[in-house]
């Protein structure tokens, strides 16, 4: 296990005439590995490519340079101290990782969330969605040459992470929602900072996609190309936006309506060939969605508590330790020892900006879970990835690749 | 379409291979024999009345040092009808291997790989059984529950010699 | 020596030379620092990202804090192409080696910044599958805390490199 200078792992012969035709060990065809520094703007992936002169015949993903044992890790956590690792697995979408671990908590433990502490998730996933997918436009564009949107489009993530810095003190490893609830409540301002966002966002995103939309070049570079279809993409799992680009209509958000999303009113875009070009229709089109989400849920947010008063999982106000000593106590055993929900297991669903993030935990009734996996959709779309790049050539690979929208840190956990 | 039904049904077919049916706070989990598996997977994904086309995720338990210790999770899904259910197999020390399921949702493939990986549980007629997030030579199954979480210890010292002399490359 | 018609060496040693902010006595020296203030002005980093961190490193360099403001914003993706490594990440068991390998590959003069706790000391990932510390693999010049840094922390680490370019401290430890 020590490092041991140069010693990168290589495909082994007898790997190899498993892993790619018998044509590139004659060597009619040839064998291209790309990574895993980089590929494109996309994180450590590996790609061993092989390749009839431009045309891909397969291409084998070779994952976990990312590796963290983020799953292990929460092994030896109390049930809240989990929170903040759960950021750092889809780290373009820390909210709905949060959101997707209190929920299987709260499911386990059987805690009601407060109206207004759901409305205010919903605003903040629903913003999340918006930055996640404002990187992607971004990086994606930037694999297929298109600069300029790189930079419109981190302009505006900025404009989130300000409120998010706003109500939770950090920019991107937010730990802003808790079990019960949220941390503390929104502050003054934030109501505005998000209505200022409202009103500027639907012109930029008009603006993005008319840099895009009619562009020739884009064009050529995104119709037709890295096509899948409803029944393959079913089969290999594939969800979120790449999914729904086939038009396969399941959003978690929909069929299994989470933390009040029944409330409002919002439609799922779908797009109709499933190529690189309709999963960017459907995400430019999700943003607007979002939009009217947030809209919605700050028109009518609800006044009332930001957390449940339940005192099984969440600690005692801060006024009531001056004077009272079973409140003190109680404290003192929360952040010490935790929380022990009931022995038995639970799988939680969210939809993120990638697709279905799913936490399944298993408790054993102690106050650390005996395991917790993280359903990745990264994870599995990009196992869609060598049906998609089949015979397509080399350099739509990165088109590919940017459109199934990964996250590396998500993929390897 | 309700769950009852598909438990129903599924009691029907499979009267001798179900083992345990449990819910908990509104999930169904069939826990199910080893040698059944295939079978019953089949017939959830093509039944009319079960369509679970969908292999949400697999993953594997430890429940070290409690016996049988492992179990795999098949978390499936049912498009058509937006049902989820939790199919499980309980595996002893000894003997960890199930049969794949790759021939029947594909994108078991990874999941598998992972498990396999993680836990060190084989799965029996996998396509390309290997090592998918460590290294091919890395040694043992970190997410078994008997695997140290911790390799190097916190240092808590500023003097680079005491910090070096307890690297884990000063033993190469 | 001192000889040469260069009003900046012609001046008595230990002589500051006003807002240059620097001390020249030899020819040898003032090409040094010549050298140095160079470097400094087009430094080319490694288009490398490894995690979190790699997602404030491209706001770093993206629209709105630009740094570009300091001659760093072409990002190479090639390792023969640049001088400066900017490990943005936790760095795994199994990609340290590709880290060690693009580390030699690149040419000299070179230099690494540790960018966030991952990357400086493992940070919240104690555990079997991160390196704790990127400097068991190769020598690091500037650590930058934070999980992840603000874009001006990692600013900061930028600016305290070119300070200590220089300088004219050597870069690379005994490691
Ligand atoms: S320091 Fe924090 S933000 Fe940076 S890579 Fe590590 S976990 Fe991610």
């Amino acid at each position: 296990m020590a490092i041991r200078e140069g010693e990168v792992q290589e495909f082994t012969l007898e790997q190899l005439k498993h892993l790619v035709s018998e044509r590139a060990l004659r060597g009619e065809t040839i064998l291209l590995n790309m990574g895993p520094q980089h590929p494109s703007t996309h994180g450590v992936l590996r790609l061993l490519v092989e390749l009839d002169g431009e045309t891909i015949v397969s291409v084998v993903p070779d994952i976990g340079y990312l590796h963290t044992g983020i799953e292990k890790h929460c092994e030896h956590r109390t049930y809240t101290k989990i929170i903040p690792l759960t950021d750092r697995i889809d780290y373009l979408s820390p909210m709905s990782n949060n959101l997707a671990y209190v929920m299987a908590v709260e499911k386990l433990m059987g805690v009601e969330v407060p109206l207004r502490a759901q409305y205010i998730r919903v605003i903040l996933t629903e913003l999340q969605r918006i930055a996640s997918h404002l990187v992607w436009l971004g990086t994606h564009a930037l694999d297929i040459a298109a600069m300029s949107v790189f930079l419109y489009c981190f302009r505006e993530r900025e404009m989130i992470l300000d409120i998010f810095e706003m109500v939770s003190g950090q920019r991107m490893m937010v730990s802003y929602f808790r079990v019960g609830g949220l941390w503390r409540d929104v502050p003054e301002g934030f109501e505005e900072a998000v209505r200022a966002f409202l009103k500027l966002m639907p012109a930029r995103i008009n603006e993005y996609e008319r840099l895009l939309k009619k562009n020739p070049l884009w064009l050529r570079r995104t119709k037709g190309v890295g096509v899948i279809s409803p029944e393959d993409a079913i089969a290999w799992g594939v969800t979120g936006p790449s999914l729904r680009g086939s038009g396969v209509n399941y959003d978690v958000r929909k069929a299994q309506p989470y933390s009040s999303y029944d409330h409002f009113e919002f439609d799922v875009p779908l797009g109709e060939n499933g190529d690189v070009y309709d999963r960017f229709m459907v995400r430019i089109e999700e943003m607007r969605q979002s939009l009217r989400i947030i809209d919605q849920a700050l028109r009518r947010l609800p006044k009332g508590p930001y957390i449940t008063p339940d005192r099984k999982v969440t600690p005692p106000p801060k006024e009531e330790l001056a004077w009272s000593m079973e409140a003190l106590i109680h404290h003192f055993k929360f952040w010490t020892e935790g929380f022990s929900p009931p022995p038995g297991e639970v799988y939680h669903a969210v939809e993120s900006p990638r697709g279905e993030f799913g936490v399944y935990i298993n408790s054993d009734g102690s106050p650390r879970p005996r395991r917790v996996h993280f359903r990745a959709p990264s994870f599995v779309n990009l196992q869609a990835l060598p049906i998609m790049a089949k015979g397509s050539l080399v350099a739509d690979l990165v088109a590919i690749i940017g459109s199934i929208d990964i996250v590396l840190g998500e993929v390897d956990r | 379409m309700s769950i009852q039904e598909v438990v129903e049904a599924v009691r029907a077919r499979f009267a001798e291979a179900l083992q345990e049916v449990i819910e908990f706070r509104g999930e169904t989990t069939l826990v199910v024999r080893r040698e059944a598996l295939v079978e019953l997977c089949r017939f959830l994904r093509d039944d009319p009345a079960c369509r679970f086309n969908f292999l949400s995720d697999l993953c594997a338990v430890d429940y070290w040092p409690e016996r049988p210790r492992f179990a795999v999770n098949y978390h499936l899904y049912s498009l058509p009808h937006n049902l989820r259910l939790r199919v499980k197999v309980f595996l002893e020390e000894e003997d960890p291997v199930v049969p794949t399921v790759t021939g029947i949702w594909p994108t078991a493939n990874w999941h598998e790989r992972e498990v396999y990986d993680l836990f060190g549980i084989r799965f029996e007629g996998h396509p390309d059984l290997r090592r998918i997030l460590l290294p091919e030579d890395w040694e043992g199954h970190p997410l078994r529950r008997d695997h140290p979480l911790v390799i190097e210890p916190v240092q808590f010292s500023f003097s680079w010699r005491e910090i070096d002399s307890r690297k884990p490359y000063v033993n190469e | 020596m001192g000889t040469v018609g260069n009003p900046m060496i012609a001046m008595a040693p230990g002589q500051k030379t006003g807002e240059l902010g620097v001390a020249v006595t030899t020819l040898e020296e003032a090409l040094e620092w010549v050298a140095a203030w160079g470097r400094t002005r087009a430094m080319w980093p490694l288009l490398f990202g490894l995690a979190c961190c790699a997602i404030e490193m491209m706001a770093t360099q993206a629209s709105h804090y630009d740094l570009s403001r300091f001659g760093m914003e072409i990002m190479r993706a090639s390792p023969r192409q640049a001088d400066l490594m900017i490990v943005a990440g936790r760095v795994s068991r199994k990609m340290a080696p590709v880290v060690r390998r693009l580390y030699d590959q690149m040419t000299e003069p070179k230099w690494v910044i540790a960018m966030g706790d991952c990357a400086s000391t493992g940070g919240v990932f104690n555990n079997y599958a991160i390196v704790q510390g990127v400097d068991e693999i190769i020598p690091v010049d500037v650590y930058v805390s934070g999980c992840p840094p603000r874009p001006e922390g990692l600013i900061e680490g930028i600016l305290l490199l070119h300070e200590k370019i220089r300088k004219g401290t050597r870069s690379g430890s005994s490691r």
